[in-house]
C-alpha cells in the first residue's frame, strides 16, 4: 500500500445524505473476482443513462471533476452493504480521501484497508466544503488536519493504529500474523 | 468485591479478547465462526495465495453460495448451466478455493445450502456467546441468539482466514427497550422498521444494539432474527438479544448444536450471558410495542418509513428527500395506501424463514394474486423449502399465482438475474429500498411478509388487517 502523508487536491462534492454502497457500486458489478477495474462502474446508475452514455448532469462526468482526488459527501456516506467493492471502486477511480460529517462503520473500516483516508469533520466545515465544490484543500495525515483555501485548518480524528498503518503504507495482516503466539495462547486457554 | 454488572455485549467481547485495546492499538478479537460466500471471498483467497498463507482454522469456517446463485430449479439441479457467466465463474471459484484451502462448502446442490444468515442458525452453528463474522452486513442476524455477529469487508475476510482474528475498536452499546404487546397483524418486521424510523439510518453508528424488554422476550427465534437482521439499517454493525429458554429450545437437537453432556455444559455457560441487572449502556431508547402499526417504506432508505395508513411526509428544503421521492415517483402528502404494485418479493435473510412463509401463505390461501402482478417466493434455505413443501405452502403460493423458487438472496439485491424492472413498484420483504437495489430503476417498498401477501392480492399497497 502506498503511504499516505499529505494530499492536496480539488474536491468533488456529492451533497446528499445517506449515499449507500449500492449507489457507489451497484450489486450487478460484484460478480468480479478481482479488485481492479471497478472505477469504471463507480456510481454507475447516477453516472450513465440506461444505454450506457454518460449523464452530462452528473458531477463526475464534468470537466471540473477530472484529477480530483478528494470526495466530499453528505452525512452517513457509505451506509448499507459491507461490500469492499465500494472503496475499491473509489480508489480505482482515483480518489484517496472521502470527507463527510459521518461515515458508515464498515465502509470507513474498508477505506482504511485500501489507502483511502476517511475524514470526518464538523457540520460547519462540511457545509463550507459542500458550498465550495472544487475547492483546493490539503489533508495532512501527520498533523491530522484539513486545511481549507481560506487558510483555516481543522483537525480530524483518526484511530491511532489506522493512522500509523496509512502513514507507513503497511497493512494490518502483517501485524496480526506477528501476534501468532498470543493467538495460540488464547486458543489454549479458551 | 462484587464484579461490576456487565452487558451481554461486554461479556462476549471480553471473552474473545486475545489482547485488549490500548490507546495505540485496537483489540485483537478472536472469531469463533467465519461464514463465507462466493461474492466477498475470492479476493481474500487471492491474498492468501499471494502471501503463501493457509486458512488457520478451517473447522471454524463454513462456506456456502447464495448471492449470485440462480433460483430456477433447472439451473440449480437440472443440469442447465447458470445463465449468468459471471455468476457461474464466481460459484466455480468458490468451489476451487474451498477445495484448495480445506474449507467445508455447502455447494449449489447441497441439501443444507441457503442464505448464509439463514443456515447458520438452522444448522445450530450460530450459538450464544460466539463471535461470528461474514463478509456481509446482515451478519447482524446471528445476534438473535446472543452472539456478537457483524459484517466485515473482504480484506478482513482475509485476516480471519489467515489468523482467525480481527483488529477491532470496542463499539459503544445502545439498549433498545421494547415493552407491550404487538397487535394482531403487526409483525417483527413492522417493529424493526419502526425502530429504524425512530433511530434514523445512522442512529446506531458506532454502537452494538441490544434489543430488550418483554416484547422482545415474547418473540420467537425467527422474529428475533428479523429484528437483529436490520440493525445495520440503523447503522449498527451488530444487534443482540440475550439468550433464554426460547433460544435453547430453538437450538437443541440441531445438526451442529452441542449434544448430551456438551449441551448441558453449553447451556449452563449460556445462562450466564444475559446482561446483568444494573449494567450500564452508553445510550437507551424506549419503544411502546402496542403503538406499532403495519409499516411500509416510501423512500430510498429504510428510515423513510410510515404506517400503511399514513401519508408521505413533507420536508421542504431537503434536497436528498426530494430526490428520493422523485426516484420513487411519489409526492409529499400522498397516502401510501392503494399505491399500485407490480412485483411482490417474499424472500431474503430478513424474512424467508418458515414462519415468514407461513404468515404470507395464511393470507394467500384460497386467494389469487392480482392480475398482471408478479410474485416471487424464494425460501431462505433448502431446508426451509423442504419444510414449506411438507406442509403444502408451495401449493398455496403456486395456486395463488406466485412463483416458487430454490433458495438464495435473489431479488433482494438482483445479482442473479432476478430483478424488478425499471420504474416498477416492488413490495419486498427484504431489507434495503436503496435506489436500484432490486434492479436499475426499480422502486422498492419494504414491508412484512403478511403485508406483502396483502399487497399481492389487491395489487395495491394494503394494510393486511383489511384482509384478515
Amino acid at each position: 500500500m502506498e503511504p499516505f502523508t499529505i494530499l492536496s487536491s480539488r474536491t468533488v462534492v456529492l451533497p446528499g445524505a445517506n449515499i449507500d454502497t449500492d449507489q457507489i457500486i451497484p450489486a450487478r458489478f460484484l460478480t468480479t473476482t478481482t479488485r481492479v477495474g471497478l472505477g469504471e462502474h463507480l456510481f454507475a446508475d447516477w453516472r450513465y443513462l440506461p444505454d450506457g452514455t454518460p449523464r452530462s448532469d452528473f458531477v463526475l462526468n464534468g470537466p471540473q471533476a477530472r484529477g480530483c482526488r478528494i470526495l466530499v459527501a453528505g452525512r452517513n456516506f457509505g451506509c448499507g452493504s459491507s461490500r469492499e467493492h465500494a472503496p475499491w471502486a473509489l480508489a480505482d477511480y482515483g480518489f484517496r480521501a472521502v470527507i463527510s460529517t459521518e461515515l458508515a462503520d464498515i465502509f470507513s473500516s474498508n477505506c482504511l484497508k485500501n489507502g483511502l483516508l476517511p475524514v470526518t469533520v464538523d457540520e460547519p466545515t462540511s457545509a463550507w466544503l459542500i458550498a465550495h465544490p472544487g475547492a483546493e484543500v490539503t489533508l495532512d495525515l501527520t498533523a491530522g488536519t484539513l486545511t481549507l483555501p481560506t487558510g483555516r485548518a481543522v483537525s480530524f480524528p483518526l484511530e491511532a493504529f489506522a493512522r500509523r498503518c496509512l502513514l507507513q503504507g503497511v497493512d494490518e495482516l502483517g501485524y496480526l500474523l506477528e501476534r501468532r503466539h498470543e493467538i495460540e495462547a488464547y486458543e489454549r486457554r479458551a | 468485591m462484587a464484579r461490576a454488572p456487565q452487558t451481554l455485549f461486554d461479556k462476549v467481547w471480553r471473552a474473545h479478547e486475545v489482547s485488549a485495546e490500548s490507546a495505540d492499538s485496537p483489540a485483537v478479537l478472536y472469531i469463533d465462526l467465519h461464514l463465507i460466500h462466493e461474492v466477498t471471498s475470492p479476493q481474500a483467497f487471492a491474498v492468501l495465495r499471494e502471501r503463501g498463507l493457509t486458512v488457520r482454522r478451517p473447522e471454524r469456517t463454513l462456506a456456502t453460495m447464495d448471492h449470485s446463485t440462480p433460483t430456477l430449479t433447472a439451473q440449480v439441479f437440472g443440469g442447465t448451466p447458470i445463465a449468468l457467466d459471471a455468476a457461474r465463474r464466481q460459484v466455480r471459484e468458490l468451489e476451487v478455493n474451498c477445495a484448495e484451502f480445506g474449507v467445508e462448502l455447502l455447494g449449489l446442490t447441497h441439501s443444507q445450502r441457503g442464505i448464509v444468515h439463514i443456515i447458520g442458525p438452522e444448522l445450530g452453528l450460530t450459538q450464544p456467546g460466539k463471535t461470528i463474522v461474514c463478509g456481509d452486513s446482515h451478519t447482524s442476524t446471528h445476534g438473535a441468539v446472543g452472539a456478537l455477529a457483524f459484517g466485515i469487508g473482504t480484506t478482513e475476510v482475509g485476516h480471519v482466514l489467515a489468523t482467525q482474528c480481527l483488529l477491532q475498536r470496542k463499539p459503544r452499546t445502545l439498549a433498545v427497550n421494547v415493552s407491550g404487546e404487538l397487535r394482531a397483524g403487526v409483525a417483527a418486521k413492522d417493529l424493526i422498521l419502526t425502530i429504524i424510523g425512530r433511530l434514523g439510518v445512522s442512529g446506531g453508528t458506532g454502537h452494538v444494539i441490544e434489543y430488550r424488554g418483554d416484547t422482545i422476550r415474547a418473540l420467537d427465534m425467527d422474529e428475533r432474527m428479523t429484528v437483529c437482521n436490520m440493525s445495520i439499517e440503523a447503522g449498527a454493525r451488530a444487534g443482540m438479544i440475550g439468550p433464554d429458554e426460547t433460544t435453547y429450545r430453538y437450538l437443541e437437537g440441531r445438526p451442529r448444536s452441542p449434544r448430551s453432556a456438551a449441551w448441558e455444559r453449553a447451556r449452563e455457560a449460556w445462562r450466564a450471558l444475559p446482561t446483568d441487572a444494573g449494567a450500564r449502556f452508553d445510550r437507551e431508547v424506549e419503544l411502546d410495542a402496542a403503538a406499532v402499526e403495519p409499516m411500509i417504506t416510501y423512500g430510498t432508505n429504510p428510515g423513510m418509513v410510515i404506517p400503511i395508513g399514513g401519508t408521505i411526509p413533507q420536508r421542504s428544503g431537503d434536497a436528498a428527500f426530494s430526490q428520493a421521492l422523485t426516484y420513487m415517483g411519489l409526492a409529499p402528502g400522498q397516502p401510501i395506501r392503494d399505491q399500485p404494485v407490480n412485483v411482490v418479493f417474499l424472500g431474503s435473510c430478513t424474512n424467508a424463514r418458515l414462519s415468514d412463509l407461513r404468515s404470507a401463505a395464511g393470507l394467500l390461501r384460497g386467494r389469487r394474486i392480482a392480475p398482471g402482478l408478479r410474485m416471487l417466493v424464494v425460501p431462505g434455505s433448502q431446508q426451509v423449502k423442504r419444510e414449506a413443501e411438507a406442509e403444502g405452502l408451495d401449493r398455496v403460493f403456486l395456486e395463488a399465482g406466485a412463483e416458487w423458487r430454490e433458495s438464495g438472496c435473489s431479488m433482494c439485491l438482483g445479482m442473479n438475474g432476478d430483478v424488478v424492472g425499471r420504474g416498477e413498484y416492488s413490495v419486498s420483504t427484504s431489507n434495503r429500498n436503496f435506489e436500484g437495489r432490486q434492479g436499475s430503476g426499480a422502486r422498492t417498498l419494504l414491508a412484512s411478509p403478511l403485508t406483502a401477501a396483502a399487497c399481492a392480492v389487491r395489487g395495491r399497497v394494503t394494510d393486511p388487517r383489511e384482509l384478515m
